[in-house]
């Protein structure tokens, strides 16, 4: 049966420790985050798995592991901040070699999860985790996709969206900000071929549960995208988390799709688009570019992109139709 | 050196007596990387993997940062965890390494040394293990195959040491000991697993009973504190050597300690240096010694910690004390003679004292070089501050 | 009071799970969310999204109950407010409530 709200609500009610993430982090107040982490972890302890968590540097793992304290209570660990997928790809190992060893019991059901921001998963920790997939070590990665190096005080990365103003790419009198695309990590994670990649928004939450119990009966390496709204530098008030990820998705900016073994799903298809401007213009990392004269003139041109790529999803869906890589 | 039984030893390069000793210990999980001069390890122990004689599992890993990375994960759910590189992979492991060390994971690494780059080389020195000689890990230097053999088997239990849990490196020399071949008498299978015995499992991640965060964000509070505890480790594992020494010399007759005197009784002039130079040392000493000259050696097994309190017993008063480095630290004293250096201020009687570099490399040493430095002693012509060289074109 | 380093796990390890309940992030809030409970709906989108688990249920009956909020440990983000379908839950400024 696939899991649900109410089911969740009476399994879990007010024991946050039985989620795994319990109160008193010091991520922002209405930080997407940790709520990502939450739907993530819901999903595993409802479908009878051990959570072991293991994240990357950034503000997830400083603001929820300040020494002596610890917002988790599942086991945890945070190696720097490259490693990640090397280090769960250890965590996993050394569990099927302590179960093969007799020291772990060999039906113990654990699920290991890494939670890592883009900077740790686009950029500095994109080898770790190509190496982690082509492996096939049975570790969920969720990038946390808040579109910067935030925990460092927003910092273009990778996966920063063209015209968004950080301190190392801002919007200056001759350059608009990030003139880059960003990356298309599903993409790249998918070519690893065996794996199970998805894109995922809390604004869906069945959707993004159903795609975590699919990564978990998964025999492999799973991949979430998940969009993960930073208040704070994106600008936008401090409970808009949620309003901003829908409008991602039905402006096309974050489509929901998922790739198994090569074949396209878009798990989402909204019967009417809004126009991307309605996803740029609430957010303040977007107004200095946004109030340049040549504004229209950019934001055409991303309105273009976006839908030209809506239209290589679809076309890729279509291509990939019962054609399994294995 | 201990004395190896021709009849009961096999003729083995350094790195398959290593994997062998890496396949006696059977570890839960093994990353690695390949690199020369370390690549043999991996080899050997790939194979003994494939063909089902070990039961570890085998993280053949993208970098070596990657192995270190999964390796301090591996450690820190009670696994036993190793990997084992040279030169530029330890140098890409750094930042992990000093990790391992600072999450106190017992964690056993043969190091075969190799120069770092650049410009790029792949033959011995020890700028490699040096560049890592303050990240906390304990450092031990092998003269012979059959001391990376024993002293790979003996630093688990020394790591793994309730008082101690401290990453262990074992640094062998690259080629001349990792592809040379020599005699080693290789303990039994069961005797080794007796006397490294079950691992104990301290704060072991996969315990959802118990569980655990590792690696948080430790700022001024408590950092400061998490360093002093590492400090005292290092104490410890001085008071737990012995102990550790003496357990595997009633299983294998052989002994170690932090140090091995060479020929001092009588010495007047002492030659210090680590790894495989000590052999040619040892021949240059019986050599002179047939002259009548008064001279002798010191080998350093132990690095880190480092055994000041040995290094001055057996230097207090002597006449002259050479020590051959075989890496440089730019702009300061090389990293032996530093370190000895400093260990003998305080002692009655101070001796000369002087500093060599050798083999950068894999330069060659000769015995020519090392007498050469011994006859600077014995004229008396030895400046503490001055850094003389070896085998180099001046 | 701060320990001596004889007195902490090696490793900087963690070994109390869910200790950062001893810190109260409520002291942060700004606005306090209020629940106008003839409003409410019981639908839960509040406790799902809530990223400070500070929405308190009563899940003994049938379907769970929305009851309430954990001001130890609500920052007063509004997310709730945002996602409730029935605008049951009102952002009201922080000193208001001085008194309490
Ligand atoms: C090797 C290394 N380089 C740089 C840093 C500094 N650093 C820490 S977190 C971070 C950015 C994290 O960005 P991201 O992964 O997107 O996570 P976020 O904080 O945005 O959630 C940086 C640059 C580091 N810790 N380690
Ligand atoms: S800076 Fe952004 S990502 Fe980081 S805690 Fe705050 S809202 Fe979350
Ligand atoms: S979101 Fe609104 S209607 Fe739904 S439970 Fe919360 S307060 Fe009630
Ligand atoms: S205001 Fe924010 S922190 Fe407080 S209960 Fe609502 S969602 Fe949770
Ligand atoms: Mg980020």
């Amino acid at each position: 049966m696939p899991v649900n709200l109410f089911g969740l609500a009476k399994t879990f009610e007010n024991r946050a420790e039985d989620i795994g993430l319990v109160q008193g982090h010091r991520l922002c107040p209405g930080c997407a985050a940790p709520i990502v982490v939450k739907f993530s972890l819901m999903v595993a302890r409802k479908l009878g798995y051990e959570p072991v968590v293991g994240l990357a540097t950034g503000c997830l793992e400083v603001s929820t592991t300040i020494y002596p304290y610890t917002a988790w209570t599942v086991p945890y660990i945070h190696n720097a901040f490259e490693n990640s997928a090397a280090t769960m790809s250890g965590v996993e190992t050394a569990a099927r070699a302590l179960k093969k060893f007799g020291v772990l019991p060999k039906d113990k059901k654990y699920a290991f999860f890494v939670f890592a921001g883009d900077g740790g998963t686009y950029d500095i920790g994109l080898q770790s985790l190509s190496g982690m997939i082509e492996r096939g070590h049975k570790v969920i990665y969720i990038l946390y996709d808040n579109e910067g190096y935030m925990n460092t005080g927003n910092q273009r990365s990778g996966s920063t969206p063209t015209g968004s103003n950080t301190t190392t790419a801002p919007v200056g009198k001759v350059i608009p900000g990030k003139v880059q695309l960003k990356k298309n990590i599903v993409e790249i994670v998918a070519g690893h071929e065996y794996v199970y990649a998805a894109t995922v928004s809390i604004s869906d939450p069945n959707d993004f549960f159903s795609k975590i119990e699919k990564s978990l009966n998964f025999d492999g390496p799973s991949f979430i995208a998940a969009f993960s709204p930073c208040v704070r530098f994106w600008r936008i008030p401090d409970g808009a988390a949620n309003s901003i990820s829908k409008l991602a998705v039905e402006t096309k900016y974050w489509p929901l799709y998922e790739v198994e073994n090569g074949v396209y799903r878009v798990t989402r298809k909204p019967r009417q688009f809004k126009p991307l401007i309605e996803f740029l213009k609430p957010q303040g990392r977007f107004k200095p570019l946004l109030s340049r004269p040549d504004a229209d003139e950019i934001v055409q041109r991303l309105q273009e992109y976006v839908d030209r790529r809506w239209e290589r999803l679809l076309t890729l869906e279509e291509a990939t139709k019962g054609k399994p890589i294995r | 050196m201990n004395n190896i039984d021709l009849k009961k030893a096999r003729a083995v390069t350094g790195a398959e007596a290593v994997a062998n000793a890496m396949r006696q210990i059977e570890p839960h999980v093994v990353a690695a990387y390949p690199i020369t001069p370390q690549t043999p390890i991996v080899e050997y122990f790939a194979k003994f993997v494939s063909d089902g004689v070990v039961r570890t599992e085998m993280i053949p890993v993208e970098s070596e940062h990657s192995a270190m990375s999964a390796v301090v994960g591996a450690a820190a759910t009670g696994a036993r965890a190793m990997t084992a590189t040279s030169a530029n992979g330890l140098a890409l492991m750094h930042e992990v390494v000093y990790i391992a060390a600072s999450s106190r994971l017992p964690i056993v690494m043969p190091v075969v040394n190799r120069a770092l780059s650049g410009p790029i080389n792949i033959h011995c020195d020890h700028s490699d293990a040096m560049a890592e000689r303050d990240s906390g890990w304990v450092q031990f230097y092998a003269e012979s195959n059959q001391e990376a053999y024993d002293l790979t088997i003996l630093s688990l239990k020394l790591a793994e040491d309730e008082s101690v849990r401290l990453p262990v490196m074992v640094s062998l020399d690259g080629f001349i000991l990792s592809h040379g071949v020599e005699p080693v008498e290789f303990l039994p299978d069961e005797v080794v697993k007796e006397f490294i015995g079950e691992p104990k499992m301290i704060y072991p991640l996969l315990d959802t009973e118990h569980p655990v965060t590792y690696g948080p964000l430790d700022l001024y509070d408590y950092y400061f504190e998490h360093k002093r505890q590492q400090v005292e480790a290092m104490e410890n594992a001085k008071k737990v050597f012995p102990k550790v020494a003496e357990e595997f010399y009633k299983v294998s007759g052989r002994k170690y300690d932090f140090v091995e005197p060479y020929k001092l009784d009588d010495a007047e002039y002492v030659m210090v240096a680590l790894g495989s130079t000590n052999s040619t040392i040892k021949y240059v000493v019986d050599w002179m010694r047939e002259e009548g000259f008064k001279v002798g050696a010191l080998k350093v097994w132990m690095f880190r910690p480092f055994p000041k309190a040995q290094i001055q017993k057996y230097l207090n008063g002597r006449k002259g004390v050479v020590v051959l480095d075989r890496s440089a630290s730019f702009g300061a004293e090389a990293p032996l003679y530093e370190a000895v250096k400093s260990a003998l201020y305080n002692v009655a009687i101070r001796p000369q004292m002087g500093s060599y570099v050798y083999g950068l490399g894999g330069r060659d040493i000769l015995p020519e070089h090392i007498r050469k430095a011994f006859e600077d002693a014995l004229s008396g012509n030895l400046i503490a501050d001055e850094q003389r060289y070896l085998g180099l074109r001046e | 009071m701060l320990k001596s380093w004889k007195e902490i796990p090696i490793g900087g390890v963690v070994d109390e799970p869910g200790k950062s309940r001893e810190y109260k992030t409520g002291t942060w809030r700004v606005l306090r969310p209020v629940l106008h409970l003839d409003k409410c709906v019981h639908c839960m989108f509040c406790w799902l999204y809530c990223p400070d688990m500070a929405i308190v249920i009563d899940s003994s009956g049938q379907k769970p109950k929305m009851i309430g909020f954990n001001y130890n440990y609500c920052k007063g983000c509004g997310l709730c407010a945002d996602v409730c379908p029935t605008n049951a839950i009102e952002m009201r400024p922080e000193t208001e409530f001085a008194e309490e």
